[in-house]
This record gives structure tokens, sequence and C-alpha cells, in this order.
């Protein structure tokens, strides 16, 4: 049943009880002009609590979901998401904590960001780290106008911003926002940038690279130190996006490969619950020459006046400051959780953390690579990867007339999330497969037995995957007529 | 040692075995030498469940929060009563732990909540078009900006003061690179001045920003302020009070282009500033031109009713450096609290939360004025906040409240206070507030006209030296 | 949807566009190929009236569900008619991209352009 909350209601039900009114009754327009009053309350649902309850908890059983099952998305890194960690971040010291409050009253939540920090420079390798962006795009956004400071500090008007042409959309969706103008480099036949397409587009007139090390074909670019030579070389700053930091922690770190600015995303390698679509939060590390723009508030810690405890505040004097990214820190409640993880791991398990991640993604490409699959989703890329890796489905749409689309379908009907499809633009039919490392080995061995299985299947007939999915709530639905005639909230 | 990984020395052995290599070190051949760490991070070795929880808890235990003590901060976010029913339903996993619905079929559950969220919104801001949230209220008044920009390429924002300094400054933060113009125009009498907006507003303004009701508490007459700004083809934005919006008259009612505003009210924590979201509503003209994702209604092969992310073509992820925006990741977890808020509360219950709201904030604000040394910064209505002004230094009186319990408010430039009230704070809580601010202030008085040397305030927690405690935010000036 | 068919009465541009010429004054749209590629058109809204619009550039956008194509003008000149029918019927791009699913009319500012464009063999051939 698919009725929504609004269809659910009924006029006169209700759930909330007002507390008794203790002081004086007075008539609302005496309190409030009446122009400035509704004349008719929002037309809200009119339901009682058990209602609620069931009608979200249906809702939900409607959902796949990571505690349920296995979620491949390539570039998302779709980890476990430990449940200590829900308890911590509902401690009554954080959860019901305002955000205005005092700093001198609110020492833990200062300390535990400023620990934060500290931890996340340390794997970074960069000294200076703001937790203040909400999301992954929202870093990246910060890390461009920082940029743009840094430059205009120096008297200096640059135009351009390069990305390969295998970034994610959020990168040059990022250079509009900041103002610059988007120039596009190429890859070479190893899926690294093209040193020479390099050479030749980095200019005094580009501000900054954004790249991903590994990138989004899961392979690492081993001319990382030429590619930061050339950047700096023209007097641009290197930006890191680090959706795929998961394949690299304790093993190397983007300030050591010439990143002066990087970001996190928090709801990825460090495992906040992606919520269906959010929130995640998206921390920048910065080198000592972008650090005097950093957004503003800053936490820092203080030596005491008078030789006691160190204190921590919110320093807002930053003259320099790009300024304020968002209201109030950043999404503190993330920040509890991250922390709670990398408390959790420490140095060996964080390391461990990228080490697994990397062995489960080659173990299941070695599995991929069999007899009955590789012929028809050849990787795309000949050689180990790294945390994730990019099929190819075009040999499987031309000789089995099954797409990658087709595919990702029929595995909703064997129950596991399917890998991100269609990205990265580079590859045709495009499988990108990120496994993580807290799977076991028999979750990476039932998932190849599915792939192949869906491919015997198609080899017989093809229109089962074709039509799939079969078994799930609702199957192919018209996206057509929705993008055509939307219809985006419920009609009274 | 990660606990979250299930690795034995057997799968190990067979994974290696099968890729072809001999050792886990080998995958990363492929990282010059030359950027290898080299060394173990310098971090503290993991730590046991236990362990870890209870260092969260240390922690935890050093800040004030909403359960130590009556407070009545408010200034954007707002100490409301969350009822039981969110927290189980937030955090059920098939709600907590999938990701972005890119596949629908197994997605329609978050895909319906996104469309009852977008409903709930419209609803109450009056405007026909949401979309499923954005982060949270500054970024989102950047975000209108953007949105503005894109539709008349003109290069003029005007903004009103009555706008929080965090939007204010959010705005002219993520608008750096967009070659326009901020001017901003000031409050009189705790309003917009209608005659410097006016005045402020020419044929190459992009949009306009108001806030309902404004940061120092007060209610705007938004169709009055809005009518100029029409008249000269710019964009109307008001960032709002979703609380508010229960009783006052909705944005879309007066002339409104783009309502956003922060979302945390609705059904979600205080989280010393979030996660929480960002709403952002708009008219029909705006439907192609919005950031952020928008589920919509369809069906699948067989008829059945469905919902799917819809007009993806305005996204990142296809059109990419001429997308309406950068988000990906949005707030979809903390809209679905918000929504199941809002049907808790109910269309009758918005409306009795907003007219206690308003009833015991005029009690407050009546009963603060009669204060000895207390006088009201404005007496434009308000519904649930106010600003006041104190003849004393408000650091000291804010420490002194502290002492006894008591959070008086956000301390505003000029010895300033912004004093929030919810449903959570009872009568005998804000008689308890004029009770202590009133002594507070006259000691600080005294103290100000009589003896050198500040006494230790009695009993209460310990104010940590070196966090300069006494010193006001740094960036509330109204 | 339509099938394959590049009309030989019509001009070709490589980036997938057709130009039916008729005095001075050119119609254009997209070809089947650029359809067939795009998927099921979900959204057209043609330029205004009076724009110029100019050989090789872009001067408009069709959107599918999951993909915008940028539409590359043939041939210069000025816009005099749109088919306004496209933005509540888009999907007649995909089912008749050479009849109802033109796109816009142009008073051609250069007509000696055409010799730049293939005709109906020369651009099959160029599909590969």
């Amino acid at each position: 049943m698919t009725e929504t909350i609004f269809e659910v209601s009924q006029e006169g039900r209700r759930a909330f009880v007002a507390p008794a009114t203790d002081v004086p009754e007075r008539p609302l327009e005496e309190l409030i002009p009446r122009a400035l009053l509704r004349d008719e309350p929002a037309r809200l649902p009119e339901v009682a609590e058990p209602e609620i309850v069931r009608h979200y908890n249906r809702l939900s059983k409607r959902n796949f979901d990571l505690d349920t099952g296995f979620y491949p998305l390539g570039s998302c890194t779709m980890k476990h998401n430990p449940k200590l960690h829900e308890r911590v971040a509902a401690l009554p010291g954080n959860a019901r904590l305002h955000p205005l409050q005092h700093p001198a009253r609110a020492q833990g939540a200062l300390e535990l960001m400023w620990r934060l920090q500290g931890a996340l420079g340390e794997i970074a390798g960069l000294p200076h780290v703001s937790l203040q962006p909400s999301a992954g795009s929202h870093g990246e956004l910060a890390g461009v106008l920082l940029t743009r400071a840094y430059h205009e500090d120096r008297g200096q008007t640059r135009h351009k911003v390069l990305t390969p042409d295998t970034a994610h959309g959020t990168n040059p969706a990022t250079v509009t926002m900041a103002g610059y103008e988007l120039v596009k480099l190429a890859s070479n036949a190893d899926g690294g940038i093209d040193l020479d397409d390099l050479r030749a587009k980095a200019d005094e007139d580009v501000a900054c690279l954004m790249l991903t090390n590994p990138n989004t074909l899961g392979l690492f670019d081993p001319n990382i130190e030429e590619i930061a030579r050339i950047v700096h070389g023209v007097g641009a700053t290197l930006y890191y996006d680090g959706a795929n930091l998961n394949a690299i922690v304790g093993v190397c770190r983007p300030g050591d490969m010439g990143f002066d600015i990087v970001h996190f995303n928090l709801h990825k390698t460090f495992t906040q619950p992606h919520g269906g679509g959010g929130p995640g939060a998206g921390p920048i590390a910065v080198s000592e020459r972008i650090e005097p723009y950093l957004p503003r508030p800053q936490v820092v810690r203080r030596a005491a006046d008078n030789g006691g405890e160190p204190a921590f505040d919110l320093d807002h004097d930053r003259p320099k400051s790009i300024g304020r990214l968002r209201g109030f820190q950043g999404n503190y409640g993330v920040f509890v959780r991250s922390y709670a993880y990398i408390r959790s791991l420490g140095a060996e398990g964080l390391r461990e953390m990228s080490e697994v991640a990397v062995l489960n993604a080659n173990y299941l490409l070695a599995r991929l690579r069999e007899k009955g699959v590789a012929e028809y989703l050849p990787v795309a890329y000949d050689r180990l990867c790294m945390h994730e890796f990019v099929l190819s489905g075009a040999p499987m749409k031309r000789e089995l007339k099954v797409r990658t689309l087709d595919l990702a379908k029929r595995l909703l009907d064997h129950g596991v999330h399917p890998p991100t499809v269609y990205f990265p633009l580079l590859v045709d039919e495009a499988l990108l497969v990120e496994p993580t490392e807290t799977e076991t080995k028999e979750t990476l061995d039932a998932f190849a037995d599915a792939i192949a299985e869906i491919l015997r299947e198609a080899r017989e007939d093809p229109t089962v995957a074709q039509t799939a999915p079969h078994t799930t709530p609702v199957r192919r639905l018209d996206e057509a007529a929705a993008a055509k005639r939307p219809v985006i909230r419920q009609p009274m | 040692m990660s606990t979250y990984t299930s690795l034995t020395g057997a799968d190990r052995a067979a994974m290696l075995e099968a890729i072809g290599v001999g050792s886990v070190e080998a995958l990363f051949d492929v990282i010059p030498e030359g950027v290898r760490l080299g060394r173990a991070l310098d971090l503290p070795p993991g730590a046991a469940e236990q362990e870890v929880f209870a260092e969260l808890r240390r922690l935890a235990a050093r800040n004030v929060s909403a359960d130590d003590e009556i407070s009545f901060l408010g200034g954007g976010m707002y100490d409301h009563y969350v009822p039981a029913l969110v927290d189980s339903i937030v955090q059920r996993s098939e709600f907590l732990t999938p990701y972005t619905p890119y596949q629908p079929e197994i997605s329609q559950g978050g895909l319906q909540v996104m469309f009852e969220y977008q409903t709930a919104m419209s609803e109450l801001t009056g405007l026909p078009v949401s979309n499923a949230s954005v982060y949270e209220g500054p970024s989102a008044v950047a975000a209108a900006g953007y949105m503005a920009k894109l539709h008349n390429s003109r290069r003029r924002f005007v903004v009103s003061e009555g706008v929080h300094p965090h939007s204010r400054e959010t705005l002219a933060t993520t608008a750096a690179g967009w070659d326009v113009e901020i001017v901003e125009v000031a409050l009189s009498g705790g309003a917009t001045d209608a005659a410097a907006l006016a005045e402020a507003i020419d044929e190459d303004t992009s949009a306009v920003f108001l806030q309902q009701p404004n940061f120092v508490g007060a209610v705007e007459d938004l169709a009055a302020l809005s009518a100029r700004a029409r008249e000269a083809g710019a964009v109307v934005v008001c960032s709002c009070d979703p609380i508010a919006l229960g009783i006052l008259r909705p944005p879309g009612e007066c002339g409104v282009d783009v309502a956003v505003g922060e979302g945390q009210p609705l059904g979600n924590r205080l989280d010393f500033g979030g996660p929480s979201f960002g709403f952002f509503c708009a008219g029909e003209a705006f439907l192609r031109k919005m950031p952020g994702r928008i589920a919509g209604e369809t069906v699948d092969v067989d008829g059945r009713r469905g919902f799917v992310l819809t007009l993806q073509t305005r996204e990142q992820h296809i059109r990419r450096e001429r997308a309406t925006s950068n988000i990906c990741t949005a707030q979809a977890l903390n809209a679905l609290a918000g929504v199941i808020y809002l049907s808790w509360l109910g269309r009758r219950g918005l409306v009795e939360l907003g007219e206690l709201l308003a009833r015991r904030t005029a009690y407050a604000r009546e009963a603060l004025a009669a204060v000895p040394g207390v006088s009201l910064r404005h007496e434009r209505p308000v519904v649930r906040e106010f600003a006041i002004t104190l003849d004393a230094p408000v650091a000291g009186v804010v420490e002194r409240c502290a002492a006894e319990g008591v959070n008086p408010g956000l301390a505003l430039d000029g010895d300033g206070l912004l004093v929030a009230i919810t449903e959570q704070r009872s009568r005998t809580d804000v008689d308890r507030l004029v009770d202590v601010l009133g002594r507070a202030v006259a000691a600080e008085r005294d103290e100000q006209t009589g003896e050198a040397g500040r006494s230790r305030p009695a009993g209460g927690r310990t104010v940590v030296s070196g966090a300069r405690a006494g010193r006001p935010q740094g960036d509330f000036s109204a | 949807m339509a099938d394959e068919s590049y009309p030989d009465d019509l001009l070709y541009h490589p980036e997938h566009d057709w130009a039916r010429i008729e005095g001075d004054v050119a119609t254009f749209g997209i070809t089947w190929y650029a359809q067939d590629q795009l998927g099921e058109v979900v959204f057209c809204e043609p330029p205004e009236v009076g724009r110029a619009v100019a050989k090789d550039e872009p001067y408009t956008e069709v959107e599918s569900v999951k993909a915008v194509s940028d539409v590359i003008a043939p041939l210069s000149g000025e816009i005099v008619e749109v088919n306004a029918a496209l933005t509540d019927r888009p999907e007649a791009v995909n089912a008749d991209p050479y009849g109802d699913g033109w796109l816009v009319k142009v008073r051609l500012t250069d007509p000696g352009e055409r010799d730049g464009l293939l005709d109906a063999e020369g651009y099959r051939a160029s599909l590969g």
C-alpha cells in the first residue's frame, strides 16, 4: 500500500498534546496584526501516533539498506556503520548542546572537534583543518574559494580550474559556482592524467587543479609527483577530492603527494551513516600557505593564562578568512561519530581498513575476471586496482543485448544493491564496483556468483534482465513521465 | 586493531592466491616510494568499544547542555521538544543506512518520504515547489542567491540586516566568485527600513533577501517589503522560521519567490549546530532551476504508483559544470525527522504550538521590560524571540546567570541579549529568568560603579580560564 | 519511436543536426541518431524568436531523463519561428524528428554556408 501520510490523514485526529497554557491566553490578533497572520492552517496531516509509526515503519520496509545487504556502490564507500556511534551521538551532552552555548561551557565539544581536526590533519598530511563544510561538494567549494582568496591576496586574478574528464560531477559544478571557467584534462591510456595535455593547459591563468587519487577509475596515478610539480610550477593550487581516501589511509597521504587542500567525506571513509541521502560532512585540510584563508570560526586550543588547563575556543579573529560557508560550527553530530571511529580503529586499524578495502576490491575483481564473466564485463583497465574498479558492459550489450542498466536491475532481484552505473563517463556502459573492507569473503563470492548467474541467464533469455527487477516492491518506473509532467507534491 | 573487518588468515591467503600476488603490500606497489608514509600514523592506538564510549562520555560531560540549565538560547536553533517516535523511526536501519535513492525500485521508502516532506514544506511556505532538502539555513540562503543570479544574470544583491548574520556572511562568502555587489539595508525600530530597501533596489538587482521573523525576532511586513522588489524584477528571497510559519502568513502569499530556512526546529536535535536540514521552496517558474534532489510521483510498468528522483538534468551528476548547484549529499535523514515531526504536530498542533509560543513570548517580553536596567530593542510583534538591551556589561551578566543555572540568551553587541522561548520554557522558567537576570544586571551595575575586583559568582560551574569566559561570541551585532 | 532514416531532401551537420532549406528560411532539428542517443526527450524549450544563431554554435538544449544535449546550429541566421508545441509534447522529437519534432525556423544570413554541410549519404557514412 502506498498511501502518503496525507492520504492516511483523517480530520480530527491528532498526536500532539500541547503543554498547558500557563500564561494569559491573549488572542493572537492582539499580539500580531491580523494581516501578518495566516488565514488558514497549513494543511498538514491529522494522524495519531499509531498511524504515524505504522506508516513510516511500512515505508522503511520498502527500502533496501546497508545493514541488510551488500552495497558495492562505487565512489560511495558503503562500509558498515558501527552502532556505538549512534549511542555516543545521542549522549545528552552532545545531542542537547546548543551551538551558541558559550565556549567555556562547551569544552567537551570543542575538544572533540580539535582532536578530530588533529587526526584528520595527520591522515591527510596537512597541518590545518576546518570542520565547517557540510558535505564533500561543500568542501570542494571551500577549497576553490580558498584558492581564489590565496591568489587574490597575491594580487593575481586567475580564471581557470582544471579537472580530469574522469572527475565526479561535483567537481565541475563547484568550479562554476566558485566563478571559474572549467578546463578539462584528458586521461591517458592507463587511466591517469595525460601529462602532455596537462603541460599544454597549465598556465598562469590556471588557479587550481582538482584531482582525486586514486581516481574515479579506482587507479592510483603514479605520476602524481610530476603533476604536483607542473601545477605548482605555474603557481596554481592542487586540490584533492577525498572521495577515494578509503584506499590509502596510513599508506600514503595527499599532503605528501603535494596537495595543498584536501576534503574528506566523513560519510564515506569515516562511516557517518548515509541516511538515504545525508547528512554527511566535508571537512578540509590545508597547507601552511592556505591556512590564513580558512573559514571562520576555527576551533583552537589556547594555553591557559595562569598555568592551568589549556582551553578550547572558537576563533573568529581571522582577518584573511574567506568567511563562513554555513551557520554555526558544522555537522557536529557527524564529528562525534567519526571521532569515535578514529579512536576505535587507531593508527593500526585505520591502515588495516585501507589494506582490506584494497584487498577486497582486488579479490572481487579477480573473481569477476573468471570465465563466463570477463568476456561480457571486462575490466576497463587491465591492472591491479585500488579500493574500487570499473567494468565495461559494452560487450554484454553487444552480444547479449543486456545493458549495464539491465544487469543492475536484475541484481536487485538477487538481494544486493547494484554497483554505480554509467559513471565514470570515460568508460562505455560503466559499472563501478567498491566492496569496502567490512564485507566477508563469502559476500564477495556470492556477488561474483550472482553476476555469473545473471550472465548465464542472459545468454539463454535476455528478456529476464531487460525487464528486471521482478521481485522488488515496484518494478521499473516511468522516469520520463516524471520528468515531463513533474508531480512533486501531493495535490490537495 | 580494526574491529569491523572479518578477514581471517585463511581468507587472506585464499584471496591473495586468487589475485595472484604474494602479499597485501604488493597491492600498493603502484604508489611511488617518494610519497609513501613509511611509518605508522601518529595517532593513538585503537581502543575497545567500552573505552571509546567512556572517553566520549567524559567529553560530553564537560558540555552544559539544555538538560543542564534553563536555556533561552535561540538565534536560529531552538530547544523544542522532539517526541520519542521521531527517534524510533529515524534510527531504523532502513532509513539510517542506505545511500541516495539512485535505484528507485528498492528505495520507495526514502523517495516517498521525500515526496511527503516536499509537500509539507510547500504547505508551510505557501510555494508550490520544494526540493528534498539542502544542508541548513544560511547555505540555503546562499543557494537561493545562486539560483537568482542564474535566473536573471543581474549583479546586485540587496540584503536586510534582519537576515541572520550567519546567513549574510555565508551569502557573501559563497558569492565571492559571482561578481555581484552586496548591499545591506539597516533595520529601523526592529524591522527592515522599507524606504531604505526601496531606495537600494534598482534595475540591476538580482535578488532581495529578507528574514521572517527577523534576527531580532520581529515579524516583518513581507508583502509591503517585496512589492518594490517585484516591480524591479528582482527575485524575493525570504529565510523563514518554520515553526513561526505555523501562525504567520506564508511567504508565498506575501510576494516571496523563494522561501528557505533552517529546519532544525522541526524534529531535529541541537547537536551543537548540526546536522540539521535546510528547506528550499519556490514558485513554479523556478522548477527547473532549483538546486538539490527532487522526488516525483510516477507509475511502474505494472501501473503501480511509485516515486523517483526527477528533473535530474538540473544536477551535477548530469549537467556537471552547468548544474544548478554542486550539491550531492543533502540531509535526507534530518528531513525525515522533519516530516515525522510535522505529522506529529499536525494541522491543529502546529497552530497551537505557535499560539503558545507567541503568548509565552509576549509574557516574557513584558516581564523583562519591567526589570530595572533592561529595555526592549524594539516593540515590533514577535513570535518566539526578542532582543533586549542591558545597562550593564552583558558578558558579566551572562556569567552570573550561568552560575545560577540559567542561560539568559545570546549576547549581542551593545550589551544586548536575544531571548528565545520554546514550549519547553514554562512560565515558572520565565519567572526564574526574570529574577536571575534582574539580580545579575543589578550586581554587574553595582560592580561597575562599586569597588574594584571581580567577586567569584557563588556556586555553579567553574569558569575555565583561558577560554576568555565572558567574551561574547564573535559575530553577533544587532 | 521512429525508424532510422536520413531523408535525402535535407542537409546535415556532423553534430547530428539537420536543415531543410526553403528559399532564405531554413528549418532545423536533430537527427534520428541524436534522438536515439538521448533516449526519450522529456524537455525542450526552444529559444525566443529574434535571437541570432551561429553556425557550429549551440542555440538550445534537449533533455532526456539522464542526459542534456546541446543542439548545434547547422547554419547562421535569425530565429523567425519556434516549435512551441514541444513544450507540451517533447516526445515529438523522438517520434518524428524531421517533421513534428522540428525545433526552429531561421532566416539565413549566409546561405553559402550550406556548402559546408553533408548530404544524407555523407552524414550516414559519418556515423560509421
